[in-house]
């Protein structure tokens, strides 16, 4: 598939006079996939991933494997579906994604059908939207397009939840609307052997509200890039990620708030959890703030928990500021093992060692499990955490007893 | 029964010049409905004397003894020290994100009983702690220490000794930073616990203010890492008239 010229034009045009940032962070875009050479890993931004454990996803492995099942449901108002040929085609770069990594430029071109789901303008949907993408084959490659369009002052909430087995490279365009409120939350429970590669890339219109939160606990190498774009004055963005990373997994967080609009928002929390051999987590937090961007607040933080000896966490906040006039820009990284003091405090409760440890990981992550906002998550989060766990913080404790719901 | 007895404690701390001696042999012997205060000076080893017998990493025993009804505490884990009926109200509590105190509480009592506590009568004992020690129900669903303020840290302290309700309770400085009416709620809540049967108390103080409050049996005078000197209230008297002075040049 070719793209046409008019979308390309679109998507240009959604960034009309912003200055050209040479940086070796955001290489330049192009529809072609031919403009993209194959990542060496010596690249910037490959340069922390495994590309052997690819599977060819960065590279040219086929895309057209069928080794995913994807259900979904769609409340009233929502309409949901795959769209094919010329749609399909239109909607390439609707997020304002002008590829610059190869895999997402071959998404783009080479995958011919969409996901689409679409919330019309002024549309509240009753509940959320639950796209269930269920991997039937680790074996095999395939790419994904999707798109999540949220109209004009509409709201709602789009889970995408990954499990099973599969080699995916996927694109997932969003387009808030003006006014609009989208949540979109992605979770990759996959299998041990899944590759998941894949580009979140926002779009947010003027005083429209975007949360995101990418929830990342299995699969071989899961890497995730979450990129917002704004529109107009007044969008906000709130970039949520969770991630627990067990023996020999390697999960990848990278996000990209890029304003490009005066008075705007953005709001990054990342928060994670390593244990065992060869656990190894990215993140990276690279946010712009472009000339055009002035009285705009950013703030970005990752955490890192250590849970085990053979761990590595890399973090790595960038802040790049080309305006004086913003109103408040932050960043912290941490990664730490756990607090002796924390430990012996509980633990002078007449609490165990280990559960203490359980009690300082769930409340590590507790007050992001609320952000999320989405009451069924939130319930099924705790039981994912409480399930890493028990591979190795617990593994000795048979009983769960004392920990349970506030009363 | 109740009865904490430490032998010719000796405790040191790892520094960057080596291992630093810091308790030079500690001889104390807390009988049961007895309370005892502690003062000392600031980097006396007050501190380290309560750490050391909870069982905080830090600090390495390198001689003597501590027993709890004859039980060797020493060879405890902090956390089975405290399900032996040891409590520590720490100087400086910690702050425990996003674990809120009605979770940890309930883990705690679970833990020190052996099995949950009665749901119903456990809200209201909870409701009520945090009553008497003036904190208001809303700090049930409250991190752990987090943004409370000094004094609502140490209140915090002491509803979890009523609540956990262990044999002998060390107190370390739990009057420092209190304002006065605090202080009062604070040695209330002591004194409540005093009330049970057999309990022992080991108050650390620098000040002899909440002396006042919370009556002891013994008062003794730490120094440079031991007990100096002992004797009964009208000790605390003294200190109060004369300060450390005294002990300080015997000592230097
Ligand atoms: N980690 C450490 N490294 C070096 N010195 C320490 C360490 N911890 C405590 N100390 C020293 O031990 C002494 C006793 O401290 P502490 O028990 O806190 O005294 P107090 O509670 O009486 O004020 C002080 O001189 C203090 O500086
Ligand atoms: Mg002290």
């Amino acid at each position: 598939m070719t793209v046409t010229t008019d979308s390309v034009r679109s998507a240009l045009e959604q960034s009309p006079e912003l200055d050209k940032v040479e940086s070796h962070l955001h290489p330049a875009g192009s529809f072609v996939v031919a403009d993209h050479e194959v990542p060496t890993g010596r690249e910037e931004i490959w340069r922390f991933t495994p590309l052997k454990r690819l599977k060819g996803l960065h590279a040219d492995a086929p895309l057209d494997g069928r080794n995913t099942h994807a259900t979904w449901n769609a409340p009233e108002g929502v309409s949901v579906g795959v769209v094919t040929g010329d749609e399909a085609t239109s909607l390439r770069g609707v997020s304002g994604w002008v590829p610059n990594t190869r895999f997402t430029a071959r998404v783009l071109a080479e995958v011919p059908a969409t996901l689409l789901v679409d919330v019309p303008a002024d549309v509240e949907a009753a509940e959320p939207i639950v796209v269930e993408v269920d991997g039937t084959d680790a074996d095999t490659t395939s790419g994904a397009h999707v798109v999540l369009r949220f109209g004009r002052h509409s709201k709602a909430v789009v889970v995408l939840n990954h499990t099973g087995s599969a080699a995916v490279a996927a694109v997932v365009e969003v387009v808030v609307a003006d006014g609009a409120e989208a949540s979109v939350v992605s979770i990759q429970d996959w299998a041990d052997d899944a590759v998941h590669l894949s580009h979140h890339q926002a779009r947010v219109g003027r005083d429209a509200t975007y949360k995101h939160a990418a929830i990342s606990f299995g699969g071989d190498l899961v890497r995730m890039d979450a990129n917002v774009t704004y529109d107009g004055p007044g969008g906000s963005a709130e970039l949520l990620g969770l991630y627990f990373a067990d023996a020999g997994q390697h999960i990848e967080h990278r996000i990209f708030a890029d304003h490009t609009a005066p008075r705007t928002k953005s709001h990054a929390v990342y928060k994670g959890a390593l244990q065992g051999e060869k656990a190894h987590t990215v993140w990276v937090g690279n946010v712009l703030i472009r000339k055009v961007a002035e009285g705009i607040e950013t703030y970005e933080e990752n955490r890192n928990l250590v849970l085990t000896d053979g761990c590595q966490a890399d973090s790595i906040p960038n802040l790049e500021i080309e305006t004086g006039e913003i109103e408040g820009a932050g960043h912290a990284s941490a990664t730490a093992r756990f607090d002796d003091n924390q430990l012996f405090y509980l633990q002078s409760r007449g609490v165990s060692e280990q559960e203490a440890q359980r009690l300082v990981v769930h409340g590590f992550f507790n007050d992001l499990i609320r952000k999320v906002g989405v009451p069924s998550i939130e319930d099924r989060l705790l039981t994912t955490v409480e399930a890493e766990l028990a591979k190795n913080v617990l593994k000795d404790v048979g009983s769960l007893a004392a920990f349970g719901s506030d009363s | 029964m109740s009865k904490l007895v430490i032998t010719d404690l000796h405790v040191t701390v790892e520094t960057e010049d080596g291992p630093k001696e810091i308790l030079k042999g500690v001889d104390l012997t807390i009988n049961e409905g007895e309370t005892h205060a502690i003062m000392g000076p600031n980097g006396s080893g007050k501190s380290t004397l309560a750490y050391s017998i909870a069982g905080h990493p830090k600090y390495t025993i390198t001689g003597g003894s501590v027993t709890l009804d004859g039980q060797d505490v020493l060879a405890l884990s902090v956390d089975e020290r405290a399900r032996a009926g040891l409590f520590l109200a720490m100087q400086y509590p910690v702050e425990v994100p996003g674990v809120s105190v009605s979770n940890f509480l309930r883990t705690a009592k679970t833990a020190i009983d052996g099995e949950a506590p009665k749901l119903r009568t456990w809200v209201k004992d909870v409701n009520g702690a945090l009553e008497r020690l003036n904190l208001d129900s809303t700090f049930a669903q409250r991190s752990v220490n987090e943004g409370f303020s000094g004094g609502e840290k140490k209140r915090h302290e002491i509803a979890q000794l009523e609540l956990l309700d262990p044999k002998v309770a060390v107190l370390d400085e739990t009057d420092s930073g209190l304002d006065i009416d605090a202080l009062k709620i604070v040695s209330e809540g002591v004194n409540r616990f005093r009330e049970r049967e057999g309990k022992g108390v080991l108050l650390i103080t620098h000040y002899t203010r909440i002396l006042r409050y919370i009556e002891p049996d013994f008062v003794h005078v730490f120094v440079d890492g031991k007990v100096a000197e002992s004797g009964g209230k009208e000790l605390a008297d003294q200190l109060e008239a004369e300060g450390y002075d005294k002990y300080l040049k015997a000592n230097a």
